[in-house]
């Protein structure tokens, strides 16, 4: 073996520190380009979506008795959102100072349910979920009654509170 | 002609070309792999041709939420060839589904994957699920109302997920509703971070192709013994293998440019699908369905017992893949061939009959309201009486009819009624009707009793055949 190979203490301690430098460097460097990555990533959950209120009629315009559709812009619509910027509601009227807000979406798999007004029933064209006017199960899948946003009545406005689409979790 | 050759060669060596590819080109292969080895390929050369169609049609979509449907009818209607690349894609998305799960069958029959090819069957099942989800993701990106309940469908999916559940969903849509980060979301799951892990894989898969070689064909009685395997494997290649290009490889390309072919076919007879609505989540009137290769999945959630469906979203796809990326870990020596694996034959075929029938259910649909059924007519109630008459306006008008049938008209979710009154009598149809069934809503608290009695009275002359 060659003699001028064989290592000496003072090479060892210079080498294993230019390896853990360049291996600190690298961590270094991947860790900062990581954080706005990640952030990237995950900016649906770092972001808080405001709860905002927004008028979707005035009270005299909706019956009692009657379930309707409303549309409100969503909190926080950008620009290019177009037709996505806004979400809908079953507007029901329950009482003359008693209104109702549903989610449209049915509580099996967030599909679009349809008010059948004659019928006095919403029905999910996906797979046959039904509910009654209450928003209460009545035939099909859906594990739980139709999520309902928070409305008031705000002088002769009626204003729905801006929400998530409702996500059915496990134990419903 | 000479210096041509020159030039070549000064290129090839110091390129490098033939000492890179030819070793892989003609690495020797069993001898009696013939036909039965072309799928694999097949599920490649779709993986290419996608990768072209969708570079091509990056070119012409718009992936913001506001504009990508009027880019999907600019390509459909008004691009050169829009339509058929469209169609292509659509159809190489098909080809390639139908191929890897030909591929995968096969593999696990003739149980390829065992010692030393575990890994290939590891990276083969996260490859095969990452093409559902591409599949998924892809069908969204047209943007339409299908494309955007879709991508609903799956965030409630998502939702299932214990404790993270939520958290999931939001990422998945790029926030609380539907809006201007779903689209840019998906667009670049389904055409960066997917394609990424698929490449990944695929190069993963196909080097451990080269260094493991491809399984020979099973023999009855010829047992896989991971102490001397690798060595007969050698030995017998040495004895009876032959170069893959190009003794082997000419099947595969036969085969896989046929397949292309017949893609091509498909998308200049048949065409894409075509758009639904514009993505408006406010417009309800939608009757959201997924592509076929999705179809399956669709009827199970219908078919489900709902007590049990919340847990089996998740159950299901989690022991799924459980199950099959332990296969090799579990059975990884002994008999391979089919004949002497009945039970894995067995499993494969009711896999196969189940995932079918699901898939003709779903293009039934039985359990989803029949929205567009007619009023009925004269020529179906055959009556003159007008309190049945009154009774059959009212069948149509309180929904009754979306989910039942009378004289072949209407919905298939509940029973056919043509024939009601050969079953029940008044008073029977009367107590169903306001306290409902199992699967009926009850109508007692909407119906008025003139109303009720109409109904009753024209489903009390039901007499009918089916």
């Amino acid at each position: 073996m060659n003699e001028d190979l064989i290592e000496k203490p003072e090479d060892e301690s210079r080498r294993s520190f230019l390896v853990n430098l360049s291996l600190g460097l690298s961590y270094f460097s991947a860790a900062v380009a990581g954080i706005p990555v990640l952030a990237a990533i995950f900016a649906p959950l770092i972001e808080k979506t405001p709860k905002l209120w927004r008028k979707v009629g005035e009270v005299d315009s909706f019956q009692v008795g009657t379930t309707n559709l409303v549309t409100f812009e969503n909190a926080n619509p950008e620009k290019w959102s177009g037709t996505t910027a806004s979400s809908a509601a079953w507007l029901r009227r329950d009482a003359t100072d008693k209104f109702t807000a549903f989610a449209v979406n049915c509580t099996h798999l967030g599909c679009p349910v349809r008010w059948e007004a004659d019928a006095h029933l919403f029905m999910c064209p996906c797979h046959g979920g039904v509910y009654y006017k209450d928003g209460s199960v009545a035939a099909g899948p859906p594990p739980k009654a139709l999520v309902q946003y928070p409305v008031r009545i705000n002088k002769k406005d009626i204003e729905i509170q801006t929400s998530p689409i409702p996500i059915t979790n496990i134990s419903a | 002609m000479k210096t041509l050759k020159k030039i070549w060669n000064w290129i090839d060596d110091r390129s490098g070309f033939t000492e890179m590819f030819m070793p892989l080109m003609k690495h020797p292969v069993p001898a009696d792999s013939k036909w039965s080895y072309v799928f694999g390929s097949a599920t490649l050369f779709c993986l290419v041709l996608q990768v072209i169609t969708g570079i091509a049609l990056s070119l012409l979509y718009q992936p913001s939420s506001a504009e990508a449907y009027q880019s999907l009818e600019f390509i459909t209607n008004e691009a050169a060839f829009g339509n058929v690349l469209r169609g292509i894609h659509y159809f190489g998305a098909s080809g390639m589904i139908i191929m890897v799960s030909i591929h995968m069958i096969q593999v696990y029959i003739t149980a390829a994957y065992k010692f030393p090819r575990e890994m290939g069957w590891v990276s083969g099942v996260i490859l095969f699920f990452m093409t559902i989800a591409m599949g998924f993701t892809g069908q969204l990106l047209r943007w339409d109302s299908n494309g955007v309940w879709s991508a609903v469908v799956g965030a409630e999916q998502m939702g299932r997920i214990p404790f993270i559940g939520k958290w999931a969903a939001r990422l998945l849509l790029g926030g609380d509703t539907i809006g201007s980060h779903t689209l840019g979301r998906f667009y670049s799951y389904h055409v960066f971070i997917l394609p990424a892990i698929i490449f990944l894989l695929v190069a993963y898969h196909l080097t451990l192709l080269i260094i493991n070689g491809i399984s020979e064909p099973p023999k009855v009685g010829r047992l896989v013994d991971p102490k001397t395997y690798r060595q007969w494997y050698k030995e017998m290649l040495v004895e009876k293998g032959i170069p893959f290009w190009p003794y082997a490889a000419w099947r595969d390309i036969i085969f896989g440019a046929a397949t292309i072919i017949a893609i091509i076919i498909l998308a200049i007879w048949i065409g894409p699908p075509e758009l639904t609505t514009p993505p408006n989540v406010t417009y309800l009137n939608t009757n959201p369905s997924p592509d076929w290769y999705m179809l399956s999945i669709f009827s199970l959630f219908a078919l489900m017992p709902p007590q049990i469906e919340s847990y089996m979203i998740v159950i299901g796809p989690a022991l799924s893949i459980i199950f099959l990326l332990s296969l090799p870990f579990i059975s990884n020596k002994g008999e391979r061939h089919p004949i002497r694996r009945p039970w894995a034959v067995f499993g494969s075929i009711c896999v196969i009959i189940f995932v079918f029938s699901l898939f003709l259910l779903g293009e039934e649909s039985t359990w989803s309201p029949k929205f567009d059924a007619k009023p009925l007519t004269s020529v179906s109630i055959h009556s003159t009486d007008p309190l049945v008459i009154n009774g059959a306006t009212l069948f149509y008008k309180k929904g009754c009819l979306f989910c039942h049938q009378i004289d072949k008209q209407g919905g298939l979710k509940g029973p056919d009624l043509s024939d009601l009154a050969l079953r029940l009598t008044a008073e029977d149809i009367t107590i169903r009707i306001l306290n409902g069934g199992p699967d009926m809503p009850a109508y007692g608290g909407t119906l008025s009793k003139t109303e009720l009695t109409a109904i009753v009275a024209f489903l009390s002359s039901r007499k009918f055949k089916k």
